[in-house]
């Protein structure tokens, strides 16, 4: 049998075809883009699937690499190639996984829509992508594929082109990520320089011997920058909830689940590097820290279904990139393959409850859902046991690992902090889940239960989301961890206190929901108004949009327009009153040159004077 | 070689064509354009049958042609191509046979048009495969003739009229050219009393040894020559107002190609020649190159007219290029002739757009227009594609230049590459802040009589775009030739510095 790993190559390379053949050729015929794009992400997980097995069949130190020359001269070389280890091994699984279950799901969400084919080019192109980001072999390669994926995001955001509002938010968007990738590329140009190469290998042999801080703080510092930009960090987390304004299985797939997650697997390819570095790991765990909370208290009080997911994923990436700045790699990519599966089932439910709505968004215009959606509503319910933390679905266990490294790891802070967005979590989420789909208005709407093309990825979703905790639990002697590790990383032993006391936080969230939204209590109108300073403030997500749009009013377009002055008037009025003068001295100068032979003869009697009276003058001088 | 005089073929065919289109009735509209097309076609297929014949294994200057000419001044009709020249003679030909398919609506003076174009892109293509600087020197003046009368006849008046745009444009290069001439003369002179005998062969004058202060007088005469031409700020006046002003086809050459004289001057004759110039000088290149990158990225964003953001943004991209000569090293000269190709193709086809677009809807400007997607699917891709490039997307070739250039000048000037690097943000605002607004957005019916781009107003697309990705994801095909072409230069001047420890 011939090596799987020999055509590993392949897994990145199938989407793009699809995406090379759509664009060029079978737009026309929307039925078969869409049927091409998912035998290609259909191949590519099966090739995934197959690389998967041999690797976690062998030993967790073992790796396959291949690599091709792309860009080569001497000093600088950037190979494109594949890597497949554990690590990049389990991302391809869940990236497959969350495409092809995305794809097969908008064969039904995205019915109808006349921009299908594109649609479809456009999600075989971020497929692609994508796969191509994961299999890396060197930071030359990742920073392509990283910008493509920035791309991909950027098309499909702006999918419904018509809205001014989905414009305006792919170009955020996009700008917002370039703004992280500006430092993460002066990074990568930093190792390029100081270690001579880019190739992971090679990096992760020379880099732990390396010792200049004054050097490896910056580099960790400007890489650490493309994470803050890709999985929206704060300060640069402004694009993410905008970036709802895509169709909905977008947000599930690119929003969700694979390209924002790739900020953290950044950080954990490149592990080697931050965790050479305390204190911008410190840095990183505060960050991620602070948006997990600043997330999720903005998503107590939100109104568009998916805009509350939004601020969940924003919040859900934090505690990842938290768990990594703690150094407890494991646990992040951990919990970023449990949240891909319930935060992807979750956005799917979302959609299938707009589908069902007819594009409404807003949670107060929802009610009483489960009976008519009875599918979809039990499998977000699912979905959200999950992100909430109960055992023993897969969110309970891959939190409980994050809380644990950060409370063995004596950063008390951190800990308390993470169980206090727990309880957010849990809270915000059933908060939805009572008004959207139980609770006791009775809204105006003829739902309907979405088409098996849409509950089958739905179930299978909810499925992962019950089981793929047990994977890195007690009950597999946490086969996660055996296999996804790293020198650097610590592991503790399971701490039965921590999961109680997690499970707990969790339980009374759901339960101040219930009591708030189900059984109405407490009137949430008026704490409303009893905080309402506190609301308002949450509800403008602190402000932070409008402070950005006034740095960019009066920064960059008042210097913008000032330049475009100083060109106009000093540059360009410097050139044109050069001409001017010239031609000033060629009108005054003109009058000299009249035509009149008693001028000229006018002339020629001043000189003549002048010659004489110099003449004269020398004379004189010499004689006296 | 073979005696098949390949490169002088190449080079006349558009003169060839030129001529013959002197020769028909005033009426022959279509004659005309098919003649243009058939001409630069065969330049464009000879130019890849030269990329690809060329040797890399032997390098140096190929397919070389050289007839005496001026004895008494040592001229000589002399061409040749290396790694350097091949990827700008390639793009001189890749943009003439697109410009003329753009123009493909003149009716009006289509005659004067179209020779007017032939001539300037014969003009152009000398520049580049001439190895005699006389003969360089010819042809860059050869320029700038046609280029004012295809202003001045045929362009457009918005912001500034057309007339002032010509005579901008021409009294600018021609200042410039001044300039170059003196330096000329000079590095002539001393020349001789070197050698002892005349030459203008570019290898020749590169193989003496000049006295330093002479190096940084003539050196500094070439970067305001060559800088003007290449909009080296503060000598870029002439570019926004030029191309607002040109015709479609004169923006594309000019933009696309022109400009690159300057950068291919500053190596070929300058650094070649005058190396310890180059070293003295190039801190100051390297700091007006930043004043370029962020003083125009910047200006584009008040920008409102298509042409002006695509002008002002072709000068912001110089500074990349200028930066990249200034590092002097193996990988930042690689990166600024790997831009000089992809800028090329990008600004060329960018004005492809916009002259279709401004051709059909007789508009420029960005908030006028909205949702044009809607009706133009085709130019909207178009533009999105010139427009990706200009933010160096990986995938065009833009991003090989720029990441090239940025590795190469990381190493020398670290404080000005990062603010040149700041450059990637504003690219992408201004860009897509302008692209959003014509392309994106509500549907305007306006505009729904527009047809989209079809028949032969696709073959700029093709064409421009084409290479934009095949390039930019195999980079090696034109990245190798330039290297071969760069490493030799710069060996032969001993500045080839070995980067990094692959």
């Amino acid at each position: 049998m011939t090596n799987i790993f020999h055509s590993a190559w392949m897994i990145p390379l199938l989407p793009f075809l699809a995406f090379a053949l759509i664009g060029l050729w079978l737009h026309r015929w929307p039925k078969i883009s869409a049927g091409l794009s998912l035998a290609a992400i259909g191949s590519a997980f099966i090739l995934s699937l197959l690389v998967a097995l041999k690797i976690f069949s062998g030993h967790p130190g073992e790796f396959y690499k291949m690599s091709v020359h792309w860009l080569n001269m001497p000093g600088l070389q950037v190979d494109m190639g594949v890597l497949i280890d554990p690590l990049s091994a389990l991302m391809l699984m869940v990236v497959t996984i969350v495409a092809l279950l995305v794809q097969i799901y908008s064969l039904g969400y995205m019915k109808g829509d006349p921009g299908l084919a594109s649609y479809y080019a456009y999600q075989s192109a971020f497929a692609g992508s994508m796969l191509g980001l994961v299999v890396s072999n060197n930071f030359g390669q990742i920073f392509v594929f990283w910008e493509l994926v920035g791309l991909c995001s950027y098309l499909l955001i702006g999918f419904w082109f018509g809205k001014n509002s989905a414009r305006e938010a792919a170009k955020k968007a996009f700008i917002t990520n370039r703004i992280g990738d500006f430092g993460f590329l002066l990074g990568i140009l930093f190792l390029a320089i100081v270690f001579g190469t880019l190739d992971y290998g090679e990096l992760a042999a020379r880099v732990p011997g390396y010792h200049n801080l004054a050097v490896l703080i910056p580099i960790s510092l400007l890489l650490f920058c493309g994470p803050v930009g890709k999985s929206a960090q704060f300060p640069l987390h402004v694009w993410l909830p905008d970036a709802m304004e895509g169709p909905t299985p977008v947000s599930a797939l690119i929003h969700a689940a694979t390209m924002v997650a790739a900020g953290v697997y950044l950080i954990a390819r490149a592990f080697f590097i931050f965790n050479s570095t305390p204190q911008v790991m410190t840095l990183i765990a505060m960050v991620g820290g602070f948006t997990a909370i600043f997330a999720a208290s903005i998503a107590l009080v939100q109104n568009d279904i998916k805009r509350i997911l939004a601020y969940s994923t924003l919040s859900q990436l934090g505690y990842m990139v938290m768990a990594m700045g703690i150094g407890a790699m494991t646990a992040g990519m951990f919990h970023l393959m449990t949240h891909a599966f319930f935060k992807s089932l979750l956005f799917l439910g979302a959609g299938s409850v707009i589908h069902a709505l007819h594009d409404e968004q807003d949670i107060w215009n929802m009610g009483q859902l489960a009976k008519k959606m009875p599918f979809t509503t039990w499998t977000f319910v699912v979905g959200a046991l999950a992100l909430a933390g109960i055992p023993p679905l897969s969110g309970f266990w891959s939190k409980d690992e994050i809380l644990l490294g950060a409370y063995t790891g004596g950063h008390m802070g951190l800990y308390l902090l993470g169980s206090l967005v727990a309880f957010m979590t849990a809270f915000y989420m059933f908060r939805l889940i009572f008004v959207v789909f139980f609770g006791s208005r009775t809204p105006e709407n003829h739902a309907h239960e979405s088409s098996p093309v849409m509950t089958g990825p739905l179930l299978i979703l909810a499925s992962l989301s019950v089981v793929s905790g047990f994977a890195g639990s007690s009950l597999t002697d946490n086969w996660f961890a055996y296999w996804i590790t790293n020198s650097a990383v610590v592991h503790h032993e399971p701490n039965m206190s921590i999961m109680v006391i997690s499970s707990l936080i969790a339980l009374s969230g759901i339960l101040l929901a219930w009591i708030v939204y189900q059984k109405e209590l407490i009137s949430h109108q008026s704490l409303r108004q009893r905080f309402a300073g506190i609301y308002q403030l949450l509800l403008h997500k602190y402000y932070i949009d409008e402070i950005y749009a006034w740095l960019i009013k009066f920064l960059v377009d008042g210097v913008a327009h000032f330049l475009e002055w100083v060109d106009l008037r000093i540059i360009n009025g410097a050139v044109n009153g050069l001409a001017k003068c010239t031609g000033r001295l060629g009108q005054g100068l003109r009058y000299s040159e009249d035509g009149q032979v008693q001028t000229y003869a006018l002339y020629m009697f001043g000189g003549l004077i002048v010659v004489l009276v110099t003449a004269l003058c020398a004379v004189f001088t010499a004689l006296a | 070689m073979n005696g098949f005089p390949i490169l002088s073929i190449a080079l006349f065919a558009p003169l060839v064509g030129a001529l013959l289109i002197a020769f028909l009735p005033r009426g022959g509209g279509r004659t005309i354009k098919w003649i243009a097309a058939a001409v630069t076609f065969v330049s464009l297929v000879l130019s890849i049958k030269v990329l690809v014949g060329y040797s890399f294994s032997q390098g140096g200057m190929q397919f070389i042609e050289s007839v005496p000419w001026v004895a008494d001044l040592g001229v000589r009709y002399a061409l040749g191509v290396d790694g350097i020249s091949l990827p700008l003679l390639l793009l001189t030909n890749l943009i003439g046979f697109s410009a003329v398919f753009a123009s493909w609506q003149v009716e009006e003076r289509g005659k004067e048009f179209f020779i007017l174009l032939l001539i300037l892109i014969t003009g152009v293509m000398g520049t580049f495969v001439a190895t005699d600087l006389f003969i360089f020197f010819l042809f860059y003046e050869v320029v700038v003739i046609p280029i004012y009368l295809l202003v001045i006849m045929f362009g457009s008046s918005k912001r500034v009229t057309k007339e002032y745009a010509g005579m901008k444009l021409t009294i600018y290069l021609l200042i410039g050219s001044a300039a170059l001439l003196v330096g000329l003369i000079a590095l002539f002179i001393k020349a001789k009393g070197l050698l002892g005998f005349p030459s203008l062969d570019i290898a020749t004058l590169a193989g003496l040894q000049y006295p330093v202060p002479f190096q940084v007088f003539v050196f500094s005469l070439m970067v305001f020559g060559f800088g003007t031409l290449i909009s080296m700020f503060p000598f870029h006046a002439w570019s926004p107002d030029g191309y607002a002003g040109a015709p479609t086809a004169v923006s594309m050459i000019h933009a696309g190609v022109l400009k690159k004289i300057g950068g291919y001057g500053l190596i070929r004759i300058g650094l070649f020649i005058l190396p310890i110039g180059a070293r003295y000088v190039a801190p100051v290149i390297a700091v007006l190159a930043i004043v370029n990158v962020v003083y125009a990225a910047m200006i584009c964003l008040s920008q409102k007219d298509l042409k002006y953001i695509v002008g002002y943004s072709s000068v912001s991209h110089m500074g990349y290029v200028l930066i990249g000569f200034a590092a002097l090293n193996l990988i930042s000269i690689n990166g600024a002739v790997m831009m000089m190709f992809a800028h090329g193709v990008m600004a060329a086809l960018f004005f492809a757009m916009i002259g279709n677009l401004y051709y059909k809807s007789h508009c420029r400007n960005v908030d006028d227009f909205g949702g044009l997607a809607h009706q133009m699917p085709r130019l909207a891709t178009g533009f999105m594609l010139a427009g990706l490039a200009s933010l160096g997307l990986p995938g065009t070739v833009n991003f090989i230049g720029e990441f090239t250039i940025f590795v190469g000048a990381f190493r020398v000037y670290r404080s000005l590459s990062i603010i040149a690097i700041m450059g990637i943000v504003l690219t992408a605002v201004y860009i897509l802040r302008a692209l959003g607004a014509v392309l994106f957005g509500t549907r305007r019916e306006e505009w729904d009589h527009l047809q989209d781009l079809q028949g032969l107003e696709m073959v700029p697309l093709l064409v421009l775009g084409g290479v934009i990705l095949v390039v930019g994801i195999l980079p090696f095909l034109i990245m190798n030739p330039i290297n071969s072409g760069v490493g030799q230069l710069l060996a032969s001047v001993g500045l080839m510095q070995m980067g990094g420890n692959f």
